[in-house]
């Protein structure tokens, strides 16, 4: 899948947003997905945050992966794109406790914890992966990050009405929160072959 | 586990990780692999050991020059050792099993980022001596390893009709789909983690004096 | 539980949940009767399973967990006839069974039963049923051609001969073909006749309003015909009418106030299009509604606020 033109664009945006969303078809960034949505207000706060960070992240990466490739250390690659990640929450998160402290006290412990979502580490690699250029790149990191934002608004509103449910006890909490998100990706499937 | 203050066991570190405190099932940590590479047992028992060779190594580690980091920089040095063995597992995989590496693809980089292994390198390696701390790792990644080739054995049975690639249920059974989708992998994990909470309450109800 | 905590719809009170079940069975009743006359016994069949199923799953769990028996309140019937009727002719009989247990067990029960499941668990277990055996479930059978008995194939040569002889058909044209049901689909959703009286029927009783099946319909038509299809066709064709009428119209997984149902029946129809025209199922109307399910917490979040209390001026 490459942008060539306005129209490879939108369905470029289409096929990272709707038909192979992080969580709902390639299962990445699930921990925080199924723990920062119990509050649609937290969880579109989660989604603003981690779209900032994957679309910085998906450029730095370009550029660190330029260089790993021209010293000839592909091998380094995972370790190079982690740190880089680890430093950018670093300093999201300073940036946040400064100018936005509610935020950053309802994000809590989830902020740090971006280092480890997976989708990040893994949108930096599949742009390697798929030899993107830097436009593409950074489109696959924001368009896959507002992938990500739109599942975990979605099911946060879901969570928040089935906040007074009477769940059965053992399904209370996790259990029903992944059944409650393989019902979700279950109408996800719908948007399978938008983008041929 | 918290409540005891007791000096760990060997023994008891490592049951506790793969029951009491088994990450995928009791702590629900490293979800993504969980649900993602479960579409077969043998994916399963592949994710699990690469993991389990790597929150080992890391734990040890970590363990090992856990006085000689400064507090501050305490986390990226524990990427860059959960990363280094992770490079490790990746090329050994792609030079001796080239079928399973392309098989868990993406995932296997992301073990870097499994929160199982920085939670442990951060809970428990960085406050506990090396052995130790290498025995938590080992309980630990057997614990997953265990749970996701259980997912990953009932996903293959009812979505393939096989567990380990062989045919099970007969050419009759016409296997259900959904459950080596996207779908089934959650709803699987949920349902799995229902019961065993269900399990663990009835036991709990039938011996009271065992509850804390 | 001294303090009754309920999701929406709360102007729904307990007593009348069953009336209303029994509108919307009473409106099912021409579409049942319709796929009997076009594929005779095999669909009695099948939405006797896909009811007896589903009826059976409700019982067995209110048991198992034990909950007040709601068997009475006919929700659990409905479901099941509706994914007995969004079966095809040809479908083993274990899928609909299988549909219905997944409906009843894990879509709606795992959630706390009725008014708490926010999915339409017909309309999920369909999902799951299509995702699982395609196969099966996209094999629409021509109803002339359907396993039906000669009896029946008699019968619908006759009708057939009369509908022909019609002055309203017009040579090229198979909107006839379309109303009666003479179409290949699921056994329920072919009649469109049937369907309309189903409609008519809980207009009638005050059980649905308007909003959602005629912005959902008005905008099929409306992007069929901008994408230059028949509008006529789009509509009457595949299951969009019964989505309509039946599954979108379902209280506990639609807004709950006027706009919030606008806006889901213009998303349905928008969704419906798009996945028939450029996704890689032949027709979107599961999916698009379970979508606009989904949204729909957020559409109540948003409006409500707005309009606080309109809610209970309708009931």
């Amino acid at each position: 899948m490459r942008i060539t033109d306005v129209g490879s664009f939108f369905l470029f945006m289409v096929n990272c947003i709707l038909c192979n969303n992080f969580i709902f078809s390639r299962f990445l960034g699930c921990c925080p997905f199924l723990g920062v949505s119990s509050k649609v207000q937290t969880a579109t706060g989660m989604g603003l945050a981690v779209t900032f960070v994957m679309g910085i992240a998906s450029l730095v990466t370009y550029f660190v992966n330029l260089i790993l490739v021209a010293l000839g250390l592909e091998y380094l690659q995972t370790i190079a794109f982690i740190l880089v990640i680890a430093a950018l929450v670093q300093f999201v998160e300073m940036f946040m406790k400064k100018s936005m402290p509610s935020l950053y006290s309802a994000l809590g412990i989830y902020l740090p914890l971006i280092t480890t979502n997976c989708a990040v580490l893994a949108v930096t690699i599949m742009n390697v992966e798929n030899s993107y250029n830097l436009f593409e790149s950074v489109c696959n990191g924001v368009f896959g990050a507002l992938g990500f934002m739109l599942a975990i608004v979605l099911m946060a509103g879901v969570r928040e009405r089935l906040e007074t449910s009477d769940i059965p006890k053992s399904f209370k909490g996790f259990p029903s929160s992944l059944i409650t998100a393989g019902l979700l990706s279950i109408a996800f499937m719908g948007f399978q072959g938008l983008v041929k | 586990m918290a409540e005891k203050s007791n000096k760990p066991t060997m023994r008891g570190v490592f049951i506790n990780g793969v029951l009491n405190e088994n990450p995928t099932f009791r702590l629900v940590l490293g979800t993504c692999p969980t649900l993602a590479v479960t579409t077969s047992a043998i994916n399963g028992i592949g994710m699990g050991l690469a993991a389990t060779f790597v929150l080992v190594c890391s734990n040890f580690v970590v363990s090992c020059v856990r006085k000689m980091i400064p507090d501050k920089a305490r986390i990226p040095a524990f990427i860059v050792i959960i990363a280094t063995f992770v490079t490790i597992v990746q090329m050994v995989m792609q030079a001796f099993l080239p079928s399973l590496y392309d098989a868990l693809g993406l995932f296997i980089p992301l073990i870097v980022v499994n929160c199982i292994i920085l939670a442990r390198a951060e809970a428990f390696a960085s406050k506990n001596g090396p052995l130790l701390s290498a025995v938590d790792g080992l309980g630990m990644g057997l614990g997953f390893t265990c749970s996701i080739t259980l997912i990953g054995i009932i996903r293959e049975l009812i979505g393939n009709g096989s567990v380990f690639g062989i045919s099970l249920l007969g050419a009759s059974y016409q296997p259900m789909l959904l459950f080596v989708l996207a779908p089934g992998g959650f709803i699987t994990y949920g349902l799995v983690l229902g019961i065993i909470n269900a399990i663990t309450a009835h036991r709990q109800a039938k011996n009271p004096e065992k509850e804390e | 539980m001294a303090l009754h905590i309920s999701t929406g719809p709360h102007l729904r009170s307990r007593q009348d949940t069953p009336s209303l079940m029994r509108d919307v069975l009473i409106a099912l009743c021409p579409a049942v009767a319709a796929s009997l006359y076009f594929y005779g016994f095999k669909a009695l069949w099948i939405e006797l399973i896909a009811l007896a199923c589903a009826l059976l799953s409700e019982y067995v769990w209110q048991r198992l967990m034990k909950k007040p028996m709601r068997l009475g309140d006919f929700s659990a019937a409905v479901t099941g006839l509706l994914i007995g009727l969004n079966m095809p002719a040809t479908v083993p009989l274990w899928v609909p069974a299988i549909g219905s247990v997944f409906a009843i067990i894990i879509v709606k029960q795992l959630f706390g039963g009725i008014g708490h499941n926010f999915l339409n668990p017909a309309l999920a277990a369909r999902a799951v049923l299509l995702t699982s055996w395609p196969s099966y479930m996209t094999k629409a059978t021509v109803p002339l051609r359907a396993l039906t008995l000669g009896f029946y194939e008699k019968t619908l040569e006759g009708v057939d001969t009369v509908a022909a002889a019609t002055p309203l058909l017009m040579p090229g044209t198979d909107v006839k073909d379309l109303l009666f049901g003479n179409i290949p689909g699921a056994i329920g959703e072919t009649c469109k006749i049937a369907i309309l009286l189903g409609l008519i029927y809980l207009l009638i009783r005050g059980v649905v309003r308007w909003q959602i099946p005629v912005c959902m319909l008005g905008t099929v038509a409306l992007l069929s015909w901008i994408l230059g299809k028949d509008p006529m066709t789009a509509v009457l064709s595949g299951g969009v009418l019964f989505g309509a009428v039946f599954m979108a119209t379902d209280y506990v997984t639609t807004p709950m106030l006027k706009v919030g149902q606008a806006i889901f029946g213009v998303g349905c129809g928008l969704l419906v299009v798009l996945i028939r025209n450029f996704g890689n199922y032949p027709e979107g109307v599961t999916y698009a509604i379970l979508i606009m399910n989904i949204v729909t917490p957020l559409l109540d979040r948003s409006l409500n606020r707005k309009v606080y209390g309109e809610v209970k001026q309708h009931g």
